[in-house]
C-alpha cells in the first residue's frame, strides 16, 4: 500500500523549518503548505512573483493579478511582496530560497533529477525548473516510488533528459524517504508503516543501505 | 510635460504598433495570462506582420493571449519556458509548422534583464549538464560548472503595467509584474498598456517599478478581460 499523497506531503512538512523560505511544486509538493503548522514562521515562494503565499482566495477576493506559479488564483499573507521574476529568480539562483519541493520522473544516486522531458512525446517544457533544482539550497524530491509498471524510479542513472546534475538531496516517496549516498546508491531513513526495509530495497533499483536508527514511519 | 508635441501617449494599440513588421523579434510581458498586454497582442495580430519570433514566457491559450497570434500563424518561432496550455501550439509544433526553443525560466528572465542591460552574456548553473547546455560555453567556478547564456534584446517590446505617468514611469499590480519589468528595458521601442495614466508629477518617484526612460509608448487599454486560468477558491 504505502503513504498516500497527503502522507508523502505531510512527511514533507517535517523538514520545513521555521525562518525557512520554501518553493512548492505542482502536485503533491502543493500539499505540503497544508501541513506546516501556522505557529511556524514559514513564507511560501511562488516563482512567478511572490514570497509570502497564503491560500486561495475566498470567492469575493477573487484577483486575476494575483496567481501562484500553477496559475491558480491565490492571497498574499501579512509581511508577503511582489516582484519581477528577475528578482525571483535571483533569490532563487543566489541560493536565498532555504528548500524547494518539486516531483519527477526519475532521480538517480548521483542526484540527478529528470522532470521534465520525455522523448518523443510532446514536451511542455521546464519552467523554472532547471532553475529551482541548481539554486535552492535544500532539494526534496516527492513522487511515486515506482512507475505504473512496476519499474522503480530511484536509479543507478537517469535514463530520461535531465533536469539538474548533482542536485537532490532527499527523496519521499509512497515507500519510505530515502538520501542520495552519491555515486554508491541511496540511503534509507525511513519507510512506510505497512512496509518493510526489504521491499523498499526490492522496489529501488540502485543499492540501498539502511542507516543505523531508521524505522518505520509515525504519523 | 513641459511644452511642445512630444508626447508618448498614443490614440490607441493600433497606432502605438507602428513600425511593427515582418520577421522581427517581439518580446511579450506576462506568466500565463497574467499581466499579458491583452490590447497589444490584438493588434499586434491585427497589424497582420508574420514570421515573428516572440519571446514570452508562456504562450497563451487557444484562443486567447499569444495564442491569437498562432492561430493565424504569424509567430514563426517561440522561445519561452513552458508552453503546457495551448493545443494549437502543440499542433503546429508537430506539424514543423512553429519553431521552439525552451529556456529555463529564471535564466529567460535574466537574458531579458541582461539584454536591457547592455550585458550580453552571462554564466548561470542552471541547466548545466543537461540538454539546455548543448553547445553553449561552458566554464567552471569554485568547483562548479556553469553555462553561458546570451542577453536578449527585441525590435518591439510589448508590456502590460497598471499605472503609468505621461513620462512612462510605470508601476505594476501584484503578480501581474513578473516578466513586464525586464522585457520593458530590452525592446528597442517598448510599448506598454495600462490601466491609468496620470499626469508628471502624481507617482510616488520611491514607488516607481520602471523608470520612464524604458518606455517609449503608452496607451490606456480600452478593456481588459484579466482572463484567470485557474479560479481556485476557499469557503473562507
Amino acid at each position: 500500500m504505502g503513504l498516500t499523497r497527503d502522507q508523502i506531503a505531510q512527511r514533507i512538512s517535517r523538514e520545513v523549518k521555521s525562518g525557512y523560505c520554501v518553493n512548492l511544486g505542482i502536485g503533491i509538493p502543493t500539499l505540503v503548505a497544508n501541513f506546516i503548522p501556522a505557529s511556524m514562521h514559514v513564507m511560501l515562494q511562488s516563482e512567478n512573483g511572490l514570497l509570502g503565499m497564503g491560500p486561495f482566495p475566498t470567492e469575493s477576493a477573487v484577483d486575476p493579478d494575483l496567481i501562484n506559479a500553477g496559475k491558480q488564483t491565490v492571497t498574499a499573507l501579512p509581511g508577503a511582496s511582489f516582484f519581477s521574476s528577475a528578482d525571483s529568480f535571483a533569490m532563487i539562483r543566489g541560493g536565498h530560497i532555504d528548500l524547494t519541493v518539486l516531483g519527477a520522473m526519475e532521480v538517480d544516486m548521483n542526484g540527478d533529477i529528470a522532470s521534465w522531458m520525455v522523448p518523443g512525446k510532446m514536451v511542455k517544457g521546464m519552467g523554472g525548473a532547471m532553475d529551482l533544482v541548481a539554486g535552492a539550497r535544500t532539494v526534496i524530491v516527492a513522487m511515486q516510488h515506482t512507475s505504473k509498471d512496476g519499474a522503480s524510479k530511484l536509479l543507478k542513472k537517469c535514463t530520461l533528459p535531465l533536469t539538474g546534475k548533482d542536485c537532490v538531496t532527499r527523496i519521499v516517496t509512497d515507500m519510505g524517504v530515502l538520501e542520495v549516498d552519491k555515486g554508491r546508491g541511496f540511503k534509507l531513513l525511513e519507510w512506510a508503516p505497512d512496509l518493510s526495509a526489504e521491499a523498499v530495497i526490492e522496489a529501488t533499483e540502485a543499492p540501498v543501505t539502511v542507516v543505523p536508527g531508521a524505522g518505520p514511519m509515525k504519523f | 510635460m513641459g511644452t511642445g508635441a512630444y508626447s508618448k501617449i498614443f490614440p490607441s494599440a493600433k497606432a502605438a504598433l507602428e513600425g511593427v513588421g515582418d520577421n522581427m523579434t517581439i518580446l511579450v510581458g506576462g506568466f500565463g495570462l497574467c499581466g499579458i498586454p491583452e490590447n497589444l497582442i490584438t493588434a499586434l495580430r491585427d497589424s497582420g506582420a508574420k514570421g515573428l519570433t516572440c519571446v514570452s514566457n508562456n504562450a497563451g491559450v487557444d484562443d486567447f493571449g499569444l495564442g491569437l497570434l498562432l492561430q493565424t500563424r504569424q509567430i514563426k518561432k517561440m522561445l519561452s519556458s513552458y508552453v503546457g496550455e495551448n493545443a494549437t501550439f502543440e499542433k503546429q509544433f508537430l506539424s514543423g509548422e512553429l519553431e521552439l526553443e525552451f529556456c529555463p525560466q529564471g535564466t529567460l528572465a535574466e537574458r531579458l534583464r541582461a539584454g536591457g542591460a547592455g550585458i550580453p552574456g552571462f554564466y548561470t548553473a542552471t541547466g548545466a549538464g543537461t540538454v539546455v547546455a548543448e553547445g553553449k560555453e561552458k566554464k567552471v567556478f569554485d568547483g562548479r560548472e556553469y553555462i553561458l547564456e546570451r542577453g536578449i534584446a527585441g525590435e518591439f517590446a510589448l508590456v502590460k503595467a497598471w499605472k503609468a505617468d505621461e513620462f512612462g514611469n510605470l508601476i505594476y499590480r501584484k503578480t501581474a509584474r513578473n516578466f513586464n519589468p525586464m522585457i520593458a528595458t530590452a525592446g528597442k521601442i517598448t510599448v506598454v498598456e495600462v490601466e491609468e495614466i496620470v499626469p508628471v508629477g502624481e507617482l510616488d518617484p520611491d514607488m516607481i517599478h520602471t523608470p520612464g526612460v524604458y518606455v517609449q509608448r503608452i496607451i490606456k487599454s480600452p478593456s481588459l478581460e484579466k482572463r484567470i486560468e485557474q479560479r481556485t477558491v476557499s469557503k473562507g
